[in-house]
């Protein structure tokens, strides 16, 4: 275990491994997400029941970021606690890289229900349980990209966003919890996003494509972006010095 | 019991650049050693790091042979820190800023006790004055009182003699040699020429 | 340095036993003394929050019906502002004098030692806030019945909001100018203790069972007092490193 991690741990040894992961990554994520986007928007038929009609096919853009943003959340944080405990660089490189892409996605997930919320509830905006906790994510991984670029010694920001993504990973399960409590208190007369009991297995298949599509090409961008951190980073050391010369 | 103090291969990278590398330090019973080199060589950074404040460097720290992070409060037990800032509140009385530190160490003490180590420092009579409205030497006579105040016998001091007139300068220097010779070890950065016997080693940053 | 100074011995310390208490006490009268030498600063949430108070009823409406309606939120997100207002400087002051690496060298876990100075922060805003709240109340025609609910989830709740707002405060402290940043990060961390209060003093108003909501607030006050301390001490070691 000890050396796994220290092998993982250093810059160098994940470099390399990384730039043979990648491209399959790649490869898988867009094969999964171009299947799901084809058959989804093209194949599955129309919604009726709740007569959303085609306006429901942006859940295989919704629901995959939102599933997303909160899975990035928390490797981030499994990032971080790696780096805290074991001090591994790579993985603070990893969180680094992870909190603007949560964010995007967490933005992602926000957009597309406001336009979602359109046709179903009339209006860009309603204060629904999965939207509040959705935006407030989003403030959260704001807090951790604000707190990291706030220190002027790199050590000091990554440490610093490194215990609040943790005291962040923490209350995450509080606010939804706290927030689908008040939601139910205030419920008017709607419906959430996602209560959907009866969903037709062509309708939820293109979904578990595309949701597997997000998470393959999260890894990929994740890697290829720690990748680069790791390159500015270590720019100072042998190995990377070697590298640039031999692309010369 | 002889108290010993073992930094080995220690070496601190701060924004990329190495302020050390590679230093041995051994510091025991009777030492007084001083840290030089110019500003921005890491004396402070390095003070910091044997006080146990730093986490981020390379190399080991020893306290009596026991890594110093194992037997890390039994270590601060032992050391008495004085940093750049005093540490001193404005807002309290010297004695109620000793009383502080007196209870940080987990003892009670009493008001006599913290009394005579302000007369020892000369600030008899100042002793309920706010430190705010102290001068700038006053307030690190305060900071100073803690030497004779709590029973430590490492003494880490960064820069003590500044703001201190030739007089004060002259009884720490003696307090330092006394302390010393008594058993104690002190480790010490200053700009000004120490005039100590035991004389005090040197160890040249930067 | 001859061999003879070398033998010289000494006799170490050993950390004194139940030397905790002692520290955790005097670190406590310590933080409440300063804060009284500085009572226009004490005061200051307090004016914050009444004027806050004060806005809303210009800003919407002074019909009573209205105002009784959102009483509850207004009063709940006041207090929560005015409680964070306060917070940027629970360390600050020890960080600039340097006493904050002084509590990081005492042979007492840091942990406890930033509990007492929480302790001694939530003495003298949060609970002032809420006693203050009801009279604020008042003003705001929020419905008979409610106000011992508001004083006493203001009670609970801004004890889990000093706990968790310290742990902002630790890793900004060492930020200049990191006040709006503090509350950047803190503020979603509050959420859950500002539903459950603003649910406590809700359910009272309508006359509904409150002890779930005061139970709620109480787990989180819980869970705030096990693990908050020992991120605020993390953190303060992060800050004092830069």
């Amino acid at each position: 275990m000890w050396t796994f991690i220290h092998k993982w741990g250093s810059p160098k040894w994940f470099y390399a491994i990384s730039a043979k992961v990648q491209p399959w990554c790649w490869a898988v994520s867009l094969i999964l997400i171009a299947t799901g986007t084809v058959w989804g928007l093209a194949f599955t038929p129309t919604e009726v029941n709740q007569g959303q009609g085609d306006s429901f096919r942006i859940i295989y853009v919704h629901v995959p970021a939102a599933f997303l943003a909160q899975s990035v959340f928390v490797s981030m944080a499994a990032a971080s606690l790696v780096f805290m405990v074991w001090k591994v660089k790579v993985a603070d490189m990893a969180a680094t890289v992870m909190a603007p892409f949560g964010a995007v996605m967490t933005f992602v997930a926000l957009f597309s229900g406001a336009v979602w919320g359109v046709p179903t509830w009339g209006t860009w905006w309603m204060w629904d349980a999965r939207l509040t906790s959705m935006l407030i994510l989003l403030f959260l991984f704001l807090g951790v990209i604000a707190l990291r670029s706030a220190f002027t010694r790199r050590e000091g920001g990554s440490k610093a966003a490194s215990v609040l993504a943790m005291v962040g990973v923490i209350n995450i399960p509080i606010i939804k919890y706290s927030v689908d409590w008040w939601f139910t208190l205030h419920q008017s007369a709607t419906f959430t996003l996602t209560s959907r009991p009866l969903m037709p297995m062509e309708m939820w298949l293109p979904l578990l494509i595309m949701v597997l599509g997000f998470y393959c090409f999260f890894i990929a961008l994740t890697l290829m972006r720690t990748r680069s951190e790791i390159l500015r980073r270590e720019i100072d050391k042998r190995w990377v010095r070697d590298l640039i010369k031999e692309a010369q | 019991m002889s108290l010993c103090l073992q930094a080995r291969q220690l070496a601190c990278e701060r924004d990329g650049r190495w302020l050390f590398e590679g230093l041995d330090l051994t510091i025991r019973s009777g030492d007084i050693v001083r840290i030089e080199g110019p500003n921005g060589s890491g004396k402070t950074t390095l003070l910091k790091l044997l006080a146990g404040q730093l986490s981020d460097y390379q190399g080991e720290l020893f306290w009596n042979g026991a890594p110093l992070r194992k037997v890390r409060e039994h270590y601060l037990a032992n050391l008495l820190y004085l940093g750049h800032s005093p540490g001193i509140k404005a807002g309290l009385s010297p004695l109620e800023n000793l009383a502080w530190y007196q209870a940080l160490s987990g003892e009670r003490g009493n008001t006599s006790q913290r009394l005579s180590a302000l007369e020892q420092v000369g600030l008899g009579g100042f002793e309920d004055v706010l430190v705010g409205q102290l001068s700038a030497g006053q307030q690190r006579r305060v900071a100073l009182a803690r030497l004779t105040l709590t029973r430590r016998p490492l003494w880490v001091l960064d820069e003590p003699f500044t703001a201190i007139d030739r007089q004060g300068v002259a009884a720490l220097e003696a307090q330092l040699a006394a302390h010393a010779q008594s058993g104690g070890s002190v480790l010490v950065t200053t700009h000004h020429a120490l005039d100590v016997s035991p004389a005090a080693r040197c160890i040249q940053l930067g | 340095m001859t061999q003879g100074q070398k033998a010289t011995s000494t006799i170490l310390e050993t950390p004194v036993p139940g030397g905790l208490w002692v520290a955790f006490t005097a670190t406590l009268k310590r933080d409440v003394t300063l804060m009284f030498r500085r009572r226009g600063e004490l005061l200051n949430p307090l004016v914050f929050f009444a004027l806050v108070i004060t806005l809303f009823p210009i800003g919407i409406s002074p019909d009573r019906a209205v105002l009784a309606l959102i009483a509850p939120g207004l009063l709940w997100v006041a207090a929560l502002l005015a409680a964070l207002l306060s917070l940027d400087s629970l360390f600050r002051t020890d960080y600039d004098d340097g006493s904050l690496e002084q509590m990081l060298l005492a042979p007492q876990p840091l942990a406890a030692l930033s509990l007492a100075k929480v302790l001694a922060h939530w003495l003298l805003t949060g609970l002032p806030l809420a006693l203050v709240a009801p009279l604020l109340g008042v003003t705001l025609a929020l419905p008979l019945g409610s106000y011992a609910v508001l004083a006493l989830s203001l009670l609970l709740g801004s004890a889990s909001l000093s706990l968790i707002g310290a742990i902002g405060a630790a890793l900004t402290v060492g930020i200049a100018r990191g006040g709006v940043l503090l509350s950047l990060i803190i503020l979603p961390l509050y959420i859950p203790v500002l539903i459950f209060g603003v649910g406590a003093v809700q359910a009272a108003v309508i006359g509904e069972g409150v002890a779930a909501h005061l139970a709620m607030l109480g787990a989180l006050l819980a869970a705030s007092l096990l693990l908050a301390p020992w991120a605020i001490a993390a953190s303060l070691r992060i800050s004092i490193n830069g």
